[in-house]
């Protein structure tokens, strides 16, 4: 399946960029997505949907419809940001919107582990922090400079020290975060597990 | 960190390798897949020109965009027969066993896995959909997987994953006639809320839950991930090796024994160690309902909707959006809320005991005259079976529509959905704005019993009203 748009590859450790800030705790990926944009084969054409039923419903003055906003890549949310349903399309939906990187108060599981399998780190600041940043931006856009080996985010004045599971900073870092080569190369190792499991020598494949 | 619990000694069992990032290799040992979040997951596969490693270890059905009035094919929906075209060729290509419309075994993924006994405990099931939850119902390690995820497992059977910490809730006592376990578990959300959940695997004990069905076990383990637990889990007991007995895909014959001597043996040890342990009183748990626009703003049906200085500081700012987009205000009564939609139906609340339960509401009783109201059963054995006792008779006599098995307006992907801002009772899962196919759709959740009794007075009832007539 080709495609135009060109995922993120390799080591990252810079994200720079334009803030775009989102306020508002538990954003579901229905939000993000709704699902009647789940029905394609490929991700290429949800860019232009996020959150589409929010911004219609605020007619043109959503973040992501402000003109202010355009070209942002870096997203400030607040918590338990992406709950709700598993669906990969909403980290894909923002990513081909232009995020680069989301920085938030806490994020849901599912969601985090598809970000941050499809590249896009998720940093977390403390409620403080992230007012700030949200309320900076009610005046003028922040740009943020994102250094994942030092865990930082900066501009002109402001610094903060970014929070981010140690495994995720790891696999950025090396550039090995594409799960599936890494887990290929323990072929025997998974070829021995699964034969060593009780079930499989009690089930029968033959349904 | 927890030792010693079902979910640690699955997930020990499971492990395959430390990863050089500092997370786990986990094995899945049951891979369920259907048409939403697979496509682009074997487009992946061919772009990295890799094969499924154990085809054996996946089952397909379709559920999220079917039809449920005419299933007949090609759908009248484009982009719905593409998806079912795809996972049909995908399936065949990577030989993969497909369970599709009118085989008899299709149906919501989470309902046909563990009726044809594939879900069994001790494995690590993973599936493209938040609600695999729900098949920990049998003491199987179970969780939702983003399309990357799904990728992996197709190519390695295997996922990276961080182990999650384990808390137990330990619910006392028992709960009263006309409560049933989706208004415990709507309670259990509200009390811990819909965040305390992330980075926890949820273990559901004590009395109250033992004495749920292993249907009614599955609707609480859906729900874990409301409460932002992406696996919930429940120890296996004789309920569990009783209800598996001869399903189709169980162990059988002389496999029988050995498969319940090991199922017992992952048992939480008696001395096991948990992250966290939270108790309630199960049988003070009310009929519950959402009144907002997360699975845990919800209230006893004889409460009235919160205010702000009732709500802790943390969950005020979605309480503020929830009045707002619901239309409600605070102090209000959830009692007698017009309803103009009525669905009994989902992965949480579409098996035959949730149609039985509804359908004994509803017999010699006619549905109000405004409303709307639709049964989809979860699978085509759920429907098979609900025929045969004469439920569906029931159904439509009472005046609702009887549909064929999907997830249909619990996520809307299909033609059924809300228009405007009409507000539905809904036995499903989630309450999210727009979850159910409009923009400004409204969603009161509560069991497929408190559905019936809505339906016949058309407004938010209390279903004891009816129960002990």
């Amino acid at each position: 399946m080709s495609s135009k748009f060109k995922p993120p590859i390799g080591n990252l450790s810079q994200i720079s960029g334009k803030c775009i800030s989102l306020v508002g705790d538990d954003i579901d990926t229905d939000r993000i997505i709704p699902a009647r944009f789940l029905k394609c084969i490929d991700f290429d054409s949800l860019g232009k949907y996020v959150f589409d039923d929010d911004r219609k419903t605020l007619k043109g003055n959503h973040p992501f419809d402000l003109e202010t906003n355009k070209g942002a890549s870096i997203l400030v949310v607040n918590s338990n940001f992406g709950c709700g349903s598993s669906r990969e399309h909403a980290p894909q939906a923002l990513m081909r919107w232009g995020i680069k990187a989301i920085i938030g108060e806490s994020f849901a599981d599912i969601f985090y582990s598809n970000c941050i399998a499809i590249g896009i780190p998720c940093f977390t600041l403390p409620k403080k922090s992230i007012k700030e940043i949200q309320k900076y931006q009610d005046i003028e856009n922040l740009f943020l400079e994102i250094d994942l080996f030092e865990s930082t985010a900066k501009a002109e004045e402001l610094k903060f020290n970014l929070e981010i599971k140690e495994t995720s900073k790891k696999m950025f870092l090396s550039g090995e975060w594409d799960a599936t080569s890494k887990l290929l190369e323990n072929k025997e190792l998974i070829d021995n597990r699964l034969n060593s499991l009780p079930y499989i020598q009690f089930n029968s494949d033959s349904f | 960190m927890s030792q010693d619990t079902l979910f640690d000694k699955v997930w020990d069992l499971h492990k395959v390798a430390n990863l050089p990032g500092g997370s786990d290799q986990i094995l899945i040992g049951l891979h369920l897949i259907h048409e939403v979040t697979s496509p682009q997951a074997f487009g992946a596969l061919k772009d990295k020109n890799l094969k499924v490693k154990f085809p054996q270890r996946t089952v397909a059905t379709v559920d999220h965009i079917v039809p449920t009035d005419n299933q007949s094919r090609p759908f009248k929906d484009n982009l719905a027969e593409q998806m079912i075209d795809t996972l049909e060729k995908n399936c065949i290509e990577h030989k993969i066993k497909f369970f599709n419309i009118g085989s008899g075994n299709q149906g919501i993924v989470h309902v046909v896995a563990p009726e044809l006994g594939l879900t069994q405990p001790g494995m690590t099931i993973a599936c493209g959909d938040s609600h695999t939850s729900t098949h920990g119902a049998f003491g199987s390690i179970a969780f939702g997987i983003g399309t990357s995820q799904v990728r992996d497992v197709l190519a390695t059977q295997t996922i990276a994953m961080n182990k999650l910490k384990v808390r137990q809730i330990w619910c006392e006592n028992k709960l009263s006639n006309g409560i049933y376990a989706k208004d415990l578990v709507l309670h259990i959300i509200n009390q811990l809320g819909v965040k305390a959940g992330v980075g926890y695997a949820y273990e559901f004990a004590g009395p109250a839950i033992s004495a749920l069905s292993m249907e009614e076990r599955m609707t609480i383990c859906n729900m874990s991930i409301e409460g932002g637990a992406r696996c919930g889990y429940i120890n296996p007991d004789e309920k569990t090796f009783s209800y598996m007995k001869n399903k189709l895909c169980s162990p059988q014959n002389e496999n029988w024994g050995k498969a319940v001597k090991w199922w017992k043996s992952l048992e939480s040890s008696d001395n096991c160690i948990y992250d966290d342990v939270f108790k309630l009183d199960a049988s003070k748990v009310e009929p519950t309902i959402t009144w907002g626009i997360t699975p845990g703003q919800s209230i006893g049906v004889n409460q009235k909707i919160p205010s702000l200085n009732e709500i802790n500081p943390n969950d005020q700012f979605i309480a503020e959006e929830a009045y707002e987009y619901m239309g409600f205000k605070p102090g209000q009564s959830i009692k007698n809320t017009p309803i103009d939609v009525c669905f009994i139906g989902s992965c949480t609340n579409g098996r035959i005991s949730d149609l039985r339960v509804a359908a004994k509401i509803l017999k010699h009783n006619k549905v109000a005259k405004h409303i709307k109201a639709f049964v989809v059963p979860g699978s085509e054995k759920v429907a098979k079976e609900a025929k045969k006792e004469g439920l569906d008779k029931i159904f439509i006599k009472a005046g609702f529509q009887w549909r064929e098995p999907g997830c249909s307006m619990c996520l809307a992907m299909n033609s059924d959905k809300l228009i405007g801002n009409q507000v539905s009772a809904s036995s499903s899962n989630r309450n999210f704005k727009g979850r159910q196919g409009s923009p400004n759709g409204r969603t009161l959740l509560m069991s497929p019993a408190m559905v019936a009794a809505a339906s016949l007075t058309g407004k938010v009832s209390d279903v004891r009203d009816f129960i002990n007539k």
